[in-house]
């Protein structure tokens, strides 16, 4: 091995060295740029609640996660999720009154799971079996999942009357009150409505779902068959076929894993806002595949991870939190989120480009 | 022939082999036996037949005539997948490895042990693939300093190494190359050729494409020669020279 190998391959090493650890800084910077300089973000009250409306988000990129992993794009989750959160709130609004909460929220995950699995279903074998671009079949998803939506919901969101599951959306694993002390699930009794304004909340119940689900995706991703496979596809489709992987059920299986990661987002759109709207995850593409890409994974297929979608989640989501405080136009969110998009594909594309030489 | 071989069953027999494209024969009643450690290497021209030859090997076509025998048994192959859970293992000219995933992956690829957590969770068992890895690089004499590194930041003569440890891992009773060292520098070259010379010593006969002729003379024990579909020689390699070879591929002889 000669000098100039030596070389390319300690500067390779420099290269995945940041293009892994740039987000993280980065992250890193923006919350100690915000805590500075805005009032109010470095609060417990502030953070969860960045957390809070981070979750739907998450949950859909963690599907995206998957998919671009093995070299593809789902560009339809977002109109499954809102698809699903139409169907979900339909059903559960029809459930007798009686039906206890834990049934009520099954039937809605059931049914949007069944009609986003049949999307992911068709986008799956549209790929894997027809050969079509995962581009254009989930567009088509895409338009397809839309146009139910609205047809399903009248092109109004469907609000949902179902005493307590706002709460759920909503609600705390536990409370704290000056006077009243602490308390599991609910807040403390008694309190008058005046006292509820120095009311905290801590650990918001869809955090909670959003950090299991995160925790399960990594798992599966990280340390099983299936999570290696996707790598496999996406690194190298021919070998992975050659090795004798099933390749076709396997990226069948992907798409309907971000299919239901959708439909659980449109529960989580349900509960929290209390209704089942057609355009719920409308802006969640441009998000979700940045979340993705700035991760850390390719556009290119092979490489990715969960943890590093949870920090991209995570900056968009402090981005727009941090502007928000910082009193500055929410529309330079998009302008801001866009540039961050763009140098993680740059650094993505110079790390590809590297280890072609 | 030497005596030797004539008293010892072939691991691999060929009889009578044709393969047609079209109006074009690509093989035309091709006969040959490998013995077991016996390095062969595949000689002739471009669109003389040899990948041709291989692919119905390692069950990649269906023969349209002839018969292969796999120590002893008579055999068929729908797929190349078959042909390696019989042992058959092809290296292609682009190595089929998936260059975001380090060498033991690659190793295992599509066959990955997997362990329990708690009881339930099935897990690839990345500590037996590592150990296991290391076994058979060993047994290959194959230096690799960090395993756990992805494919694309090593070396071609790694990469190659890699994609032979994989065939000897899964017992390979055949490892069939095509153009092995075509990418390689020289100092690359050798180490391919000490890796061959590794497999014969573990008594797994090769089969290697080539179309350079220091591959065949480093390693080669005998060169079947191909012209226009046909096989046209059968030589042991310290009989022939350079010349002879060349003659024998382009027909002047
Ligand atoms: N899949 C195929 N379809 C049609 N013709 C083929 C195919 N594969 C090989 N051939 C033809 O068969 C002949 C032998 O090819 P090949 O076995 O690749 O030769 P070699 O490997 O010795 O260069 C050539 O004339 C080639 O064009
Ligand atoms: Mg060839």
């Amino acid at each position: 091995m000669g000098v100039d190998s030596h070389q390319t391959h300690s500067r390779h090493a420099w290269l995945d060295t940041i293009s892994r650890i740039w987000a993280w800084l980065f992250l890193l910077a923006m919350v100690i740029f915000f805590s500075l300089a805005g009032e109010g973000f470095f609060t417990a009250f502030n953070l969860q609640a960045i957390l809070a409306n981070m979750a739907i988000l998450t949950i859909i990129a963690m599907g995206q996660t998957y998919v671009i992993i093995s070299g593809g794009i789902d560009l339809s989750a977002g109109w499954v999720m809102g698809m699903a959160a139409v169907i979900s709130a339909t059903v559960m609004n029809r459930l007798p009154e009686t039906t206890p909460m834990w049934m009520v929220v099954l039937s809605g995950l059931g049914v949007g799971l069944v009609a986003a699995w049949i999307a992911g279903l068709v986008n799956g074998i549209l790929i894997a079996r027809l050969n079509v671009p995962p581009f254009i079949a989930t567009l088509g998803m895409f338009g397809i999942a839309r146009g139910i939506g609205f047809l399903l919901s009248g092109g109004m969101p469907v609000p949902i009357y179902i005493k307590g599951l706002g709460f759920l959306g909503n609600g705390f694993l536990i409370y704290y009150h000056p006077s009243a002390g602490w308390s599991l699930l609910a807040p403390p009794a008694g309190l008058a409505q005046a006292d509820l304004r120095n009311l905290t909340g801590y650990f918001p119940f869809v955090v909670i779902v959003m950090l299991a689900l995160l925790l399960v995706a990594h798992l599966v991703l990280s340390r099983t068959k299936f999570g290696l496979h996707t790598y496999a596809i996406g690194g190298n489709k021919e070998a992975a076929m050659r090795a004798g992987i099933p390749v076709a059920r396997r990226l069948v299986s992907i798409y309907m894993l971000s299919a239901t990661f959708a439909a659980i987002a449109g529960l989580v759109y349900n509960v929290r806002f209390t209704n089942g709207a057609a355009n719920a995850g409308e802006a969640m593409l441009l998000d979700t595949v940045a979340a993705v890409v700035i991760g850390g994974a390719s556009l290119f297929g092979g490489a990715g991870t969960v943890i590093g979608t949870l920090i991209g989640a995570l900056i968009i989501s402090v981005l727009a939190n941090g502007l928000v405080i910082m009193r500055v136009n929410p529309f330079w969110q998009f302008i801001a989120v866009g540039i961050v998009i763009i140098i993680a594909v740059l650094i993505d594309q110079a790390r590809a480009q590297f280890a072609q030489e | 022939m030497s005596e030797q071989n004539a008293t010892r069953e072939p691991v691999l027999r060929a009889t009578g082999l044709i393969k047609r494209f079209g109006g074009l024969t690509a093989v035309n009643d091709v006969s040959l036996d490998i013995y077991p450690g016996e390095v062969v290497a595949l000689a002739g021209d471009n669109g003389a037949g040899k990948s041709t030859l291989i692919k119905m090997i390692s069950g990649v076509y269906r023969p349209d005539g002839g018969h292969i025998y796999l120590e002893g048994r008579e055999i068929t192959m729908a797929s190349p997948l078959e042909a390696r859970g019989l042992g058959i293992e092809t290296i292609y000219q682009d190595l089929a490895l998936c260059e975001n995933l380090d060498a033991t992956v690659n190793i295992f690829l599509g066959r990955e042990p997997t362990k329990r957590l708690l009881g339930i969770f099935k897990q690839v068992d990345r500590g037996h693939m590592l150990a296991e890895s290391n076994k058979v690089l060993e047994r290959l004499d194959i230096k690799i300093p960090n395993l756990r590194r992805p494919i694309r930041q090593m070396s071609g003569g790694q990469r190659q190494a890699v994609a032979i440890a994989r065939a000897v891992y899964w017992n390979a009773r055949l490892v069939i190359m095509d153009e092995p060292t075509a990418a390689l520098g020289v100092p690359e070259q050798r180490k391919v050729h000490e890796l061959v010379k590794t497999l014969k010593a573990q008594n797994v006969p090769v089969i290697i494409i080539s179309h350079n002729m220091q591959d065949i003379f480093a390693v080669a024990d005998r060169i079947i020669v191909m012209r226009r579909g046909q096989k046209v020689g059968d030589v042991r390699a310290a009989e022939v020279t350079d010349d002879d070879l060349v003659s024998m591929m382009v027909g002047a002889a």
